[in-house]
């Protein structure tokens, strides 16, 4: 049983190729997406069950920012970890007022970052689980 | 380049002279045309006046030498129509009308005579003894004997002595007679002299030989040519008076103005000098060339001061404007440098990322069993971790040169520097511990805060530190970090008695990249870094080494307004308690 399901957003191949490597052997399942837009659409896909973005700030095309704005908008209930090659706090306060979960640097810790991960995915499955108590509620009340 | 370097001279002293020649020229033209055109309209006009005044003043003594002249004629005439020869024969009767003559104007009569035909002086009354004088061979008996009347040029006759003849003719019992008189020269003299016009102008007159009929003042005799001269056009054009300046034989140049009196007989001549007569004008004509060349020395003067002023003024403004551009491209090349470095961190950034990932990859590998027993295992640990710090190292230095290169804008707040310094020196502690060298501190009691950022004031005072324990590595020192007040400013001072900095690279230190430490150990950016920190408070940062004995980095920050005024250091304002 995985710890959290990750989608890895990056644009340097190398990168999310150790990367995967390093988190699978940690037990987590991971998805792949070597920019904002594939993220996206890698989301929408049916099967998709990705609970926590690990996104790249600087990106070509839609970067870092842009594309969690639009994850946010799309699937708010997915938690994002941004991670960046170099820090600017203007763009860690974006990112926060985005809703981003945390913001990390590169290189970063492993273990820090699939503690981060973990801390994630449970406020997601947190998040869902009391969605679906109130969706219950509702019924109930309904049927009552 | 070169082209800037000959401008120095070459270029300024060109610019110099051409406006020195431009002022000149724009000045002095005008007021020599000015000057020149009212002279020449002064002297034309002036010689005008000059010559009508001239022209005024000898019509009136030709009228009155001709009216003289005339009233001496209608009087002998009168007498020799009114009385008859036999009348006038009779000496005592001449002598009676010589008399009454003499009553009624004065000693110009000096005699009277009667002649006859036959050129005899049959009486005669006056003071020299002419009686039954002959005068049939002189020229004035034969010429008046042609005319009615007859007035002689000036010559001595019989007497000796100079003086002229007013002979009247008429007829008894048809025989010709003539009543002559003798009219004193003297008084004829005296009314020509007595036309004297400034210094050097006299009259005279000729007759139409040029012979002088009066006493001249000077010796002309020797210019009798240019009275011919006027005379010849008088004789060709009309009896009209004219004007003229002539150069004697001395060359000096005279006015002459010349009417003919007695009807043309004699020339009445009026000479000045012609310096003397046009006095005002040569006095004006001195003015104006005095005034011209004092003119012409000060605007020379002033052109050449003027233009050496404008063009130091030029230099100067040249050479700021020359460092200005040099600023400016500085800067722009620091603007590149920064932006170029931005462009590497981020570059740099994600290799080195990559290469720490791989490095832990390769660590997460190592945990599986079959390395467990490898006998290199601590040794494949010990590399990659080494290879983390090296990345971590980078990303440090990449952060370092990112922070320099763009304006980040951290927060501001009070920091008491005492706390931070003593954290900061704590920090230290253990890398100290290991060079042997001591850190001791000298705070000054109650500090006030400042406003400032902690984290760029650790920044810098960090820095200061290591790059004293980075100096003292090998031997070992003593760092001594110290805050003191002065009036206005807050002063940290660290000083470390390490071999400090040589007086060629004081000027350098504080410039982004440059470093004395090894390839691979320092960047040269922390301590430009430190640099623009400070002065963005308004502070500022000095050093002052002697190497071996002591280096001090000084720096020092501007107080708060509101602390100045507790601590009643502002000169002005009122007591605040």
């Amino acid at each position: 049983m995985a710890i959290a399901n990750v989608l890895l957003v990056d644009d340097e191949v190398p990168f999310v190729e150790t990367m995967t490597n390093r988190l699978s052997k940690r037990d987590l399942q991971v998805t792949t997406a070597f920019s904002g837009a594939e993220a996206l659409e890698k989301l929408g896909q049916k099967e998709s069950n990705v609970e926590v973005v690990i996104l790249d700030v600087k990106m070509p095309g839609m970067d870092g920012i842009e594309t969690l704005g639009e994850i946010k908008r799309a699937y708010p209930l997915v938690e994002v970890v941004m991670l960046t090659g170099h820090a600017t706090v203007e763009t860690a306060i974006e990112g926060m007022k985005l809703g981003a979960f945390d913001y990390l640097m590169k290189p970063c810790d492993m273990e820090v970052l699939v503690a981060k991960v973990g801390g994630a995915a449970s406020r997601k499955r947190e998040q869902e689980r009391k969605i679906v108590e109130a969706r219950i509620k509702e019924i109930t009340m309904r049927r009552a | 380049m070169n082209q800037k370097d000959s401008s120095g001279h070459g270029y300024y002293r060109s610019l110099t002279r051409n406006i020195v020649l431009l002022v000149i020229v724009v000045s002095i033209t005008p007021m020599i045309l000015v000057s020149g055109l009212l002279l020449y309209q002064f002297q034309n006009s002036y010689r005008e006046k000059i010559y009508a005044h001239l022209g005024e003043v000898v019509q009136k003594h030709k009228q009155k030498i001709d009216g003289f002249l005339n009233e001496r004629l209608d009087d002998i005439r009168f007498m020799a129509r009114t009385f008859s020869f036999e009348e006038l024969s009779d000496e005592s009767f001449l002598h009676d009308r010589l008399f009454t003559l003499q009553k009624e104007f004065g000693p110009v009569f000096v005699d009277l005579g009667v002649v006859n035909e036959r050129g005899i002086q049959v009486a005669y009354s006056g003071p020299y003894k002419l009686g039954r004088a002959l005068y049939s061979d002189a020229k004035w008996f034969k010429m008046a004997m042609t005319r009615e009347y007859f007035i002689s040029d000036v010559f001595l006759g019989l007497r000796g002595l100079p003086h002229f003849i007013i002979a009247v003719k008429e007829n008894w019992k048809g025989q010709s007679w003539l009543l002559r008189a003798t009219i004193d020269f003297v008084a004829f003299n005296t009314l020509v002299e007595n036309i004297r016009i400034g210094q050097t102008g006299f009259a005279f007159i000729v007759n139409k030989d040029g012979e002088f009929q009066t006493r001249s003042l000077l010796d002309v005799a020797a210019c009798k040519d240019i009275y011919l001269d006027v005379l010849a056009e008088g004789k060709a054009g009309e009896n009209k008076m004219s004007i003229a300046e002539r150069c004697d034989s001395t060359g000096k140049k005279n006015i002459l103005v010349a009417d003919f009196l007695k009807g043309n007989d004699w020339l009445l001549v009026y000479q000045q000098d012609s310096a003397d007569a046009f006095s005002d004008l040569g006095r004006a004509l001195r003015w104006t060339i005095l005034i011209n060349v004092l003119g012409g020395l000060a605007i020379l003067t002033m052109a050449f001061i003027l233009s050496g002023r404008i063009v130091k003024r030029i230099a100067k403004t040249d050479q700021e404007k020359n460092k200005v551009d040099e600023q400016i491209i500085e800067t722009g090349k620091l603007a590149s440098i920064g932006e170029l470095a931005a462009g590497i961190a981020h570059e740099i950034n994600n290799p080195v990322a990559i290469m720490v990932e791989e490095a832990g990859w390769i660590g997460d590998l190592l945990e599986e069993e079959e390395f467990k027993e490898s006998s290199n295992l601590s040794e494949f640990k010990r590399a990659l971790s080494q290879i983390r710090t090296q990345g971590k190292r980078c990303k440090d230095i990449t952060y370092k040169l990112l922070s320099f290169a763009r304006k980040t804008d951290p927060r501001e707040q009070d920091v008491q520097l005492n706390e931070l310094l003593d954290e900061l020196v704590v920090l230290s502690g253990q890398r100290a511990k290991y060079g042997n060298i001591t850190i001791t501190t000298d705070f000054q009691e109650d500090l006030p805060t400042v406003m400032v950022s902690q984290s760029e004031m650790q920044q810098v005072f960090l820095n200061l530190i290591n790059n004293s324990m980075d100096a003292m590595e090998k031997r070992g020192g003593k760092i001594e970090v110290r805050t003191l007040l002065e009036e206005r400013h807050l002063v940290v001072e660290i000083s470390d008695n390490g071999p400090g900095i040589p007086r060629a690279n004081l000027g350098r230190i504080f410039d982004p990249f440059f470093t004395t430490k090894p390839v691979g150990k320092g960047t040269g950016l922390g301590l430009s870094i430190c640099y623009g920190i400070i002065k963005k408070y308004g502070g500022e940062i000095e050093v002052q080494s002697a190497p071996d004995v002591e280096t001090t980095f000084r720096v020092k920050i501007p107080l708060p307004e509101d602390t100045l005024d507790r601590m009643g250091t502002r000169p002005a304002g009122p007591e605040k308690y």
